[in-house]
């Protein structure tokens, strides 16, 4: 039997489904909808201190991607424009409610430890689950010195995981930025500081537009735009690799994940747990669809699971990450080479194309009764690119070809100046 | 209706009368079968495209319209630089996009046709593209510089105004002489109502003309007003676009009574009515054909208010020249189609028809015989509609060689007759079809220009 409920850092959730700190997590109204939807949690929208800061119209961008909207999204807005005392009532109404259901609250002050200490304190009165420090908010807060201004410098991620874990008993699970050269440096700093897990990506620095008729950016407000931060299905690679990337770093120490950045499915969750992630969370897919799409979300993975029998998320989780390695260790003696699949095929061209213009030369374009694509397989190089191009699928495969050689990576490689191990 | 009793039918008045319908209706039944698509409609089905290499629709379309590359600019928003993609190569591209069979040519041969059977709409694109330049004020080509040569084109169908553009562009004065009072041929007086509905024949014409160097002398017909002799001595070239002024005859009794029309004649009077109400139309239709005309006809006065409509073909399904969508349009709109049988007889009373009879037909060693057997169908009024056929006599004494009876031209639409080229329905070459005819013109027109630079 599969059972989907996961204990994260000591968070006990029904399913590993969070919705991320967002608009969709505002309110009271909002996430316990949520709840009746079937969400396993949600991490509160980001409070601060008062007075609330106060938010722009408008405040997305998005990406259409051939007919198909909302392929990335941006945002320019804040963390929670209600007050404090408003937020808190409600967070502890909606545990008391939902004591099922994992609660985290996330949370923006400045960079002071009285700052810290006293809201976490307030905090900890609503009995939720957890809390997450929002060190990604790459827009406007960071003006201020909050949200990725932190999360940008190591020393101060771990500065203030160090005081959040000194002034409360809840777990902490510290939310990274993707705007940094390398997601290690804040993640090793939140492991440091005592964090009981990370959470990531938060959002990546982007303008999606440019109005060419007002000559701005878009979202405008006024006839100006500013960066914002950039999300949905496009982002999904960047977290997954960053994901991965702290579950194979030694000194990230096996530190929960919960993984955030354009799911939007059960595929695209079980992804990320298959790089390590213990929970995922969810925004843009939710601000896209409404909160229905979990019910996929959970059907999906449980019979998924099942066939692949599977009865624990975390039977699956980190999978993947051994598989996961550098490019120097890859075998440089595995050969593969196109085939096209004749009657599959309906005569686009495209793989013709695209390899003679910008590959190998490897598909030859032939007119004999009516068109037709082959391989030519002495110039086929493996790359693949043709597969990617054609529209049906499955039409175009690479087969292995045995060339007999023993494995042989970069290391041991006689164009490698460097190699370590003579080659056989 | 089997007419056995037609005795007793004969003494009956046909049920011949106009206004069947409400006014609304009419409006539906003659408006844009088609409406032009909206722009997220646009950009969703340009995006299906794949941007084929080499790409089979290109060849398929008889013009050679670039078409991954005007979709490819109207997913970008750049809907104008689409249009005159399309213009350039095919300067019917609006008449075109509405009234070409697409499912034979450009979409048949898409390649998602052969993936999923669902191509891309190219015609409805092509109508998008091109509807913003047709009504733009401002024609789009520039002429090249006065070349100081006369061309002289009868007829003023899409052929001859094919003809005439091109040759405007490359720096000649044209004059069109066209027998009717209206240029436009079929498009203006035989293409079905609501693939053109409105004036869009005459809007298009007018765009073309736009280009400037081309007078038109409507009312002139060749044998009539005008000779071949005289055109060639006062012209430096002549191109003949005269498509098919005749029609095919049933050649069976009764042939001559009254109720019984060409199908192409009630059309012609059908485009040009101004009341869709005013128009006498029978309560039982016989339609004798299988091309695209009897469909026309066919569903044309179903949707004026005809309460049956019957079509006989003397073939088989297959062998109809209507395509397969053409038939399958006309059963949806209620016409009844019935293959294998020929027309034997049409009975009159009080000398109008009043009943089709047909015999049934079979495939005999290859060869269409009749069984013998019989059955008729009421009708009110009977349409031709078994083909059109070229007419040589206003060619005069000049006679032009012709090929399986029309004009016999060369690789270059050259006639036998020097300086005297030829194209659209009244050559032996290719399908009669309007983009056929745009193309036949197109390229007569730079084999002109060549000879006359030469
Ligand atoms: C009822 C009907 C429906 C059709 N529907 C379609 C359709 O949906 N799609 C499609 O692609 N094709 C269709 N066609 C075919 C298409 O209309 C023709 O192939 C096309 O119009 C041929 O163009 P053309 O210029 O050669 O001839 P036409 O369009 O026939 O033009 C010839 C012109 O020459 C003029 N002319 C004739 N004799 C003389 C003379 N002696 N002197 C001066 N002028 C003369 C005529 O008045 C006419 O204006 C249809 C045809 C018919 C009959
Ligand atoms: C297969 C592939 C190989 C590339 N190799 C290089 C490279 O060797 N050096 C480099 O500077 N960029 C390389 N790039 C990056 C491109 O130059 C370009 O910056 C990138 O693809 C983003 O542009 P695009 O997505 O608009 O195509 C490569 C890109 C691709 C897709
Ligand atoms: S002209 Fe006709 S055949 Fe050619 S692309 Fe347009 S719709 Fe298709």
């Amino acid at each position: 039997m599969v059972d989907l409920s996961v204990n994260f850092a000591g968070i006990k959730s029904p399913n590993p489904f969070w919705l991320a700190s967002a608009p969709p997590t505002d309110k009271a109204y909002n996430v316990e909808r949520a709840f009746r939807a079937g969400w396993g949690g949600a991490v509160w929208k980001t409070l601060g201190e008062d007075p609330p800061i106060v938010n722009t119209a408008s405040r997305y961008g998005a990406i259409s991607y051939k007919g198909l909207r909302v392929a990335g999204f941006n945002n320019i807005e804040l963390i929670t424009d209600r007050p404090l005392q408003v937020n808190l009532d409600e967070i502890k109404a909606v545990k008391a409610r939902w004591p099922d259901r994992a609660l985290v609250v996330s949370l923006m002050v400045p960079c002071t430890e009285d700052s810290w200490k006293n809201i976490l304190r307030q905090v900890e009165a609503t009995n939720c689950d957890g809390v997450e420090l929002n060190f990604g908010c790459p827009h406007g807060m960071s003006e201020r010195g909050m949200g990725a201004a932190v999360g940008q410098v190591p020393e101060y991620v771990e500065m203030v995981t160090r005081w959040c874990k000194q002034h409360t008993r809840m777990p902490v699970i510290v939310k990274l930025t993707p705007n940094v050269t390398s997601i290690l440096g804040p993640a090793r700093a939140a492991v440091k500081g005592g964090a009981d897990a990370v959470s990531l990506i938060n959002t990546v620095n982007s303008i999606v537009s440019i109005n060419l008729d007002a000559m701005a950016p878009e979202p405008m407000v006024d006839g100006k735009g500013t960066h914002g931060g950039y999300c949905g299905p496009a982002v999904k690679p960047m977290a997954l690799f960053m994901a991965s990337e702290i579950a194979r770093d030694p000194e990230c120490k096996n530190i929960p994940v919960s993984a955030i950045g354009g799911i939007e499915t059960w595929r695209d969750a079980a992804e990320f747990v298959a790089v390590g992630a213990g929970t995922v969370q969810v925004c843009t897919a939710a601000m896209h669809y409404g909160f229905k799409i979990v019910d996929d979300m959970i059907d999906g993975m449980e019979r998924w699971m099942e066939q692949a029998r599977y009865d624990r998320v975390a039977d699956y989780r980190g999978r993947a990450v051994k598989n996961i390695t550098d490019w120097q260790y890859l075998n440089l003696n595995f050969k593969t080479i196109a085939a096209i699949d004749q009657d599959m095929c309906i005569k686009c061209g495209l793989c013709h194309v695209v390899c003679e213009d910008t590959s190998h030369q490897a598909v030859a374009s032939l007119r004999n009764n009516g068109r037709r694509y082959e391989v030519i397989e002495a110039e086929c190089v493996g790359c693949n690119l043709c597969m990617h191009v054609c529209p049906v699928e499955g039409c175009i495969t690479m087969k292995r070809v045995d060339t007999g050689a023993k494995p042989l990576n970069w290391t041991q490689h006689p164009n490698n100046p460097m190699r370590k191990e003579a080659a056989e | 209706m089997a007419a056995d009793n037609r005795d007793k039918r004969a003494d009956d008045a046909p049920d011949i009368a106009s206004g069947r319908l409400d006014a609304a209706r009419y409006r539906a039944h003659f408006g844009d079968l088609h409406p032009v698509l909206a722009r997220e409609q646009a950009l969703v089905e340009a995006n299906r495209c794949y941007f084929c290499y080499d790409a089979p629709c290109i060849e398929a379309c008889p013009t050679g319209i670039d078409i991954p590359g005007f979709i490819k600019k109207i997913a970008t928003d750049n809907v104008v630089g689409a249009g005159m993609r399309i213009l350039e190569e095919n300067i019917f591209g609006g008449a075109c996009a509405r009234v070409c069979p697409t499912e034979i040519l450009c979409e048949r041969a898409c390649v998602r046709t052969a993936q999923e059977g669902d191509p891309i709409q190219i015609g409805r694109l092509q109508r998008y593209a091109t509807d913003p330049i047709l009504d733009a004020p401002k024609h789009p080509f520039a002429r090249a510089a006065a070349s100081g040569k006369k061309i002289a084109v009868v007829g003023g169908g899409p052929a001859g105004l094919s003809c005439a553009h091109r040759l405007a562009r490359l720096g000649h004065d044209v004059t069109v002489f066209e027998a009717r009072e209206r240029l436009g041929g079929l498009n203006e007086y035989g293409v079905a109502e609501y693939k053109v509905p409105g004036h869009f024949a005459r809007h298009e014409v007018d765009f073309i003309l736009g280009i400037g160097g081309i007078a038109a002398k409507t009312g002139h017909a060749l044998g009539k007003e005008i000779s071949l002799a005289q055109l060639r001595r006062d012209y430096d070239a002549v191109f003949l676009g005269m498509g098919l002024a005749g029609v095919r005859a049933l050649e069976c009794e009764g042939e001559g009574l009254a109720g019984v029309a060409n199908a192409v004649d009630y059309i012609a009077q059908l485009r040009g009515a101004a009341d869709f109400g005013a128009l006498p139309v029978g309560r039982r239709i016989v339609v004798i054909g299988g091309g695209n005309t009897a469909i026309d006809i066919a569903v044309q006065t179903k949707r004026l208010g005809a309460e049956e409509v019957t079509l006989v073909y003397r073939r088989g399904a297959d062998d109809m020249g209507a395509t397969e969508h053409e038939q399958e349009f006309a059963q949806v709109n209620g016409v009844k189609i019935r293959h294998w049988a020929k027309p034997a007889h049409l009975f009159a009373g009080n000398g109008h028809v009043v009943a089709a009879q047909f015999e049934y037909t079979k495939l005999d060693g290859g060869k269409l015989v009749g069984t013998g057997e019989k059955f008729s169908v009421a009708a009110d009024m009977v349409f031709k509609a078994i083909g059109q056929s070229f007419i040589a006599g206003p060619l005069g004494a000049d006679a032009l060689e012709l090929e399986n009876g029309r004009i016999k031209i060369d690789a270059n639409f050259l006639t036998s007759v020097p300086g005297v080229w030829a194209g659209g329905d009244c050559v032996a070459r290719g399908q009669d079809l309007t983009v056929e005819a745009v193309e036949h013109g197109k390229r007569a027109a730079m084999a002109i220009d060549a000879a006359l630079r030469r």
